[in-house]
């Protein structure tokens, strides 16, 4: 623990200059040649303003990287202005930079979609394949309570693109699909123009397609990604083979998530040294939190290993200790006690000693007052209908968590009731084509075990006050899958 | 009997899977039935006599979902489940 905290402290943002930002002649891009990387000095204030439903953004704990030259809402970022920080990614080509795999290797970037897996390793296996490679740039962003990718996207398009571009010219792939809910029209918009500006100024080194994908949970696991880009419903298939192997087109196909890949735009103008100096040794780099729940929804950026109570400080959701639990990694994560979380550091590391993980680095809030039964019980009602109904455990086991669990929050469950969760939970865990039924079991797991003392006093007829006052967001399933 | 004798895992393809139960019946040391009728294969290789049974389940899925594949680990322990 001390190593980690040792290794990620927090440092408050310098004023007017993006912390993260190397020295000069610290760096050096993939391809031998320095990048020019001005300052930019001018931020919003801490805390922008929501508008029209977008997350605010806090600057704090920092170093901010991603986020260090932000635009404002409805700001555009110019190519120009982005290009005088980041060069223009080299063009694509049939065969694979094994120069920038090694860089990314080096910098320890790992995914940020979810699973945090190794950037390089997936890097490796699509390199390794067969040619005419594809880049997916998923941006799809199922989670309901994350919100930072399409921030990403529509106010650094460029940032996510050029991601994309050097993705692409690392595992030598001549065309990027970059796919987005469907219903993110701002996002999409940004992206158009984003490429709209680049076809006037650079010869696009790429193919680049933007692909709108039914908003389902499900629709962003890489298998239904792969599934619905080659015409078929946006539904997981059974792997193997990985998308790597056999993906869009039957080609070897590299799916990243754009967070990932914003970082890869970094890495690639400031260097491997540059980025492990955020982070832990193990998980370097910084990475974005969504915060939400108890306050509005705030997207920040923080050292990965962050204290949980320093990050949710820096998001307004410390309202004096006000708070009861934090829903950690979403509604694809796990409970924990709020003072478990607040002392922890926000690593995969650190949090699985904890049997939680950050995800997507999704933080939601339950304040004193909420019922953490309730709220569970309706995340599972949502994971049922946003069940792809492929695979029996998840078809009828989902239905039938979210049932009971909703009888216990309403103080009705029948005595041997925890038990039959207990069981059904065992028995539904690992037995889906995909993780989705995964997700709901370690959820449910989890708040049995963190809200024991609820469960107590809702098995014996007295369910608490905020039981019948749902506070999550819980959106609605969509009949689309395709 | 048995034309090789390299051990082998029972592999259930869950989307395949339409939970007739036909497996669970004939190789029930093997598989169990959830709640709601679909298998729990155990994980790991199938023990050498049962493995004649779980060909023969293989051959009786209605569904097609059930698969052998060639297992290097040894015999799991009972307790073990696969996990897709």
């Amino acid at each position: 623990m001390s190593r980690l905290a040792a290794a990620a402290p927090i440092t408050v943002r310098m004023k007017g200059a993006p912390a993260g930002r190397p020295a000069a002649g610290d760096a050096q891009a993939a391809h031998g040649e320095r990048s020019d990387h001005s300052e930019h000095g001018e931020h919003g204030e801490h805390g922008e303003h929501s508008e029209h439903g977008e997350p605010a953004v806090s600057h704090e704990p920092g170093p901010a990287r991603l986020l260090a030259d932000l635009p404002v809402p409805g700001e555009w970022r110019s190519l120009a202005r982005h290009r005088s920080t980041y060069r223009t990614p080299p063009p694509a080509s049939a065969r694979p930079n094994r120069r920038l795999i090694e860089l990314v290797g080096r910098a320890g970037l790992r995914g940020r979609g979810g699973a945090g897996f190794p950037t390089v390793r997936k890097l490796e296996a699509v390199a390794g394949g067969r040619e005419h490679r594809v880049v997916v740039a998923n941006a799809t962003e199922g989670e309901p309570a994350s919100a930072k990718d399409r921030l990403l996207v529509t106010r650094m398009p460029h940032l996510v693109l050029d991601g994309a571009l050097l993705a692409a010219h690392a595992v030598g792939a001549e065309e990027i699909v970059v796919c987005l809910e469907r219903t993110g029209r701002e996002a999409a918009r940004a992206l158009h123009r984003a490429l709209a500006e680049r076809a006037g100024r650079e010869a696009l080194v790429c193919s680049v397609r933007i692909a709108l994908t039914p908003p389902r949970y499900v629709a962003g696991e890489e298998t239904a990604l792969v599934h619905w880009l080659n015409g078929g419903p946006a539904k997981p298939t059974v792997a193997p083979p990985r998308p790597f192997e056999r993906g869009v087109d039957r080609r070897p196909t590299l799916v990243q998530n754009v967070e990932t890949l914003a970082h890869l735009s970094q890495i690639a103008a400031f260097g491997a040294d540059w980025f492990r100096r955020a982070g832990t040794a193990e998980e370097p780099g910084t990475t974005l939190f969504t915060v939400s729940g108890a306050t509005r929804p705030m997207v920040l950026e923080a050292e990965i290993g962050a204290r949980g109570r320093d990050v949710l400080a820096a998001a307004g959701a410390l309202p004096a200790g006000r708070l009861q639990a934090v829903l950690v990694g979403g509604y694809f994560g796990t409970w924990m006690a709020a003072g478990d979380l607040e002392g922890s550091l926000l690593s995969r590391g650190a949090l699985s000693h904890l049997g939680a993980s950050p995800g997507a680095g999704v933080l939601v809030t339950l304040p004193a007052s909420g019922c953490g039964l309730l709220e569970t019980a309706r995340i599972l009602r949502w994971y049922a209908g946003e069940s792809a109904r492929q695979c029996g455990p998840c078809t009828f086991g989902l239905p039938a968590l979210a049932e009971v669990t909703s009888a216990l929050a309403a103080g009705r469950a029948r005595s041997d009731d925890v038990a039959r969760l207990q069981r059904w939970a065992g028995d539904v865990e690992g037995r889906g084509a995909c993780r989705h039924p995964d997700g709901a079991v370690r959820l449910l797991r989890s708040a049995l075990s963190v809200f024991a003392s609820d469960v107590a006093a809702h098995m014996s007829g007295r369910p608490c006050a905020g039981s019948k006052q749902p506070a999550f967001p819980v959106p609605a399933p969509s009949k689309e899958w395709r | 009997m048995r034309r090789h004798r390299q051990p082998v895992a029972l592999i259930v393809d869950p989307i395949s899977c339409d939970g007739q139960g036909v497996c669970a019946e004939l190789v029930p040391e093997w598989i169990r039935l959830d709640d709601w009728g679909y298998p729990i294969v155990e994980a790991g290789a199938v023990p050498p006599e049962l493995v004649d049974r779980a060909r023969w389940a293989v051959s009786n899925c209605p569904a097609l979902a059930l698969s052998l594949r060639p297992e290097r680990a040894p015999a799991a322990t009972p307790s073990a489940r696969r996990r897709p």
